[in-house]
């Protein structure tokens, strides 16, 4: 059970070792802020699919499936977006269409098809709530970096002092490509050598 | 055919499901969301024209106006949203013009998507209070260095194409605005 929530932080990671859902990964990273509110987002949609789903595996027929998984996962991610317009606007403002979007992250089919469609409830929950806490995991660090090099702050609390000169280029999609290479990079060298 | 009315079935349990959970989520967050939206609307209102008491708002030809007046009851300005294509996608802005059409009070961004830094700051304060108490006769117009002449904006460095598109939706604005004033009885 532990291992199912483990792997999904460090071992198979969705960002940096899989490489799945980069659309909203390299999107929405400009700030912690918002790396956590999508990560956030996007684990609540996994982890309330996820147990729909295996809650369901056994009455959902084969050739449906994916239709199936598609309804049941459109509903949570309508349903967040709602919940996060009503009382977080300025944060729906910021992350735009990537909300809505989280319908497509292929993060969430994928752990339907691949787990919670064969696997018990329990074990279901805990890998969701894995994939998701490690995809936050990975859009906060990304987040942190970029927002640090762009205005030396994190969290909007100033690190680097008033000489820091902004680095534009970390808020825009290029920065993203760059200090995502980087970061996977150096998850492969610590991970490797455990 | 068992197979066949099973998959009809659970899809549609699904749908009806789905659909009632949706109905109750959006009836419970949509007032909300119109409250903030109406939220958002008043405190640019209040922005763009500074010595506002309080506001209603008058509808010409579907064309929300802000009909603004000061703490004497004197009407003191209109206040309307305008949006226009920017460099990437739609910029909203909230304008406030004085009742005569002849000077904007102030301006704020209510939605732009422009590049982080360069069209971004179109969104700074260096750049909007250049509209404050703009004259605004004929219009607004930009230029690349200091302005020297009334109605002058000052382009952002790098964001040419951001800057004019704000002073475009400005003037497009103003004209539709002051034309349905008139038409509509102001």
């Amino acid at each position: 059970m532990l291992t199912d929530f483990i792997k999904g932080i460090w071992k198979e990671n969705p960002v940096f070792v899989q490489v799945l859902g980069m659309c909203p990964t390299l999107a929405v990273t400009t700030s912690l802020i918002n790396g956590l509110s999508m990560g956030l987002a996007t684990t609540f949609v996994l982890v309330a699919s996820g147990l729909a789903i295996s809650a369901l595996r056994k009455v959902i027929p084969d050739q449906v499936r994916i239709a199936s998984f598609m309804i049941i996962i459109a509903s949570f991610v309508t349903v967040v977006k709602l919940l996060f317009e009503a009382h977080i606007p300025t944060i729906s403002t910021q992350l735009g269409p990537y909300l809505p979007l989280i319908v497509t992250n292929c993060i969430i089919l994928g752990r339907q098809e691949a787990f919670a469609s064969k696997e018990p409830v329990s074990r279901s929950l805990m890998d969701a709530l894995g994939m998701g806490l490690g995809f936050a995991f990975a859009l906060v660090v990304l987040g942190s970096v970029r927002e640090l090099f762009y205005q030396g702050t994190i969290a909007d609390v100033e690190i680097l002092g008033s000489w820091y000169k902004s680095m534009i280029i970390m808020v825009q999609p290029a920065g993203a490509f760059i200090s995502l290479s980087i970061l996977v990079a150096l998850f492969k060298k610590i991970s490797s050598r455990g | 055919m068992r197979q066949i009315l099973k998959m009809v079935l659970v899809l549609t349990v699904l749908g009806l499901v789905s659909g009632l959970i949706l109905s109750l989520v959006s009836n419970y967050a949509t007032p909300i969301i119109n409250e903030n939206n109406r939220e958002a609307i008043k405190e640019a209102v209040f922005y763009v024209l500074p010595n506002t008491e309080d506001y209603e708002v008058k509808t010409i030809e579907g064309k929300e106006v802000y009909v603004t007046r000061d703490s004497e009851g004197q009407v003191n300005g209109y206040g309307f949203t305008a949006s226009g294509s920017g460099y990437q996608g739609t910029i909203e802005l909230m304008v406030g013009v004085k009742p005569d059409f002849k000077e904007i009070q102030g301006i704020q961004i209510l939605e732009s998507s422009e590049t982080p830094g360069l069209g971004g700051k179109i969104r700074g304060d260096n750049f909007k209070n250049q509209f404050r108490d703009k004259d605004a006769s004929s219009g607004v117009s930009l230029v690349k260095s200091a302005p020297t002449e009334p109605g002058e904006i000052e382009a952002i460095t790098g964001a040419t194409i951001s800057s004019q598109a704000v002073v475009d939706i400005i003037n497009k604005g103003l004209e539709h605005v002051k034309n349905l004033m008139e038409a509509g009885g102001g």
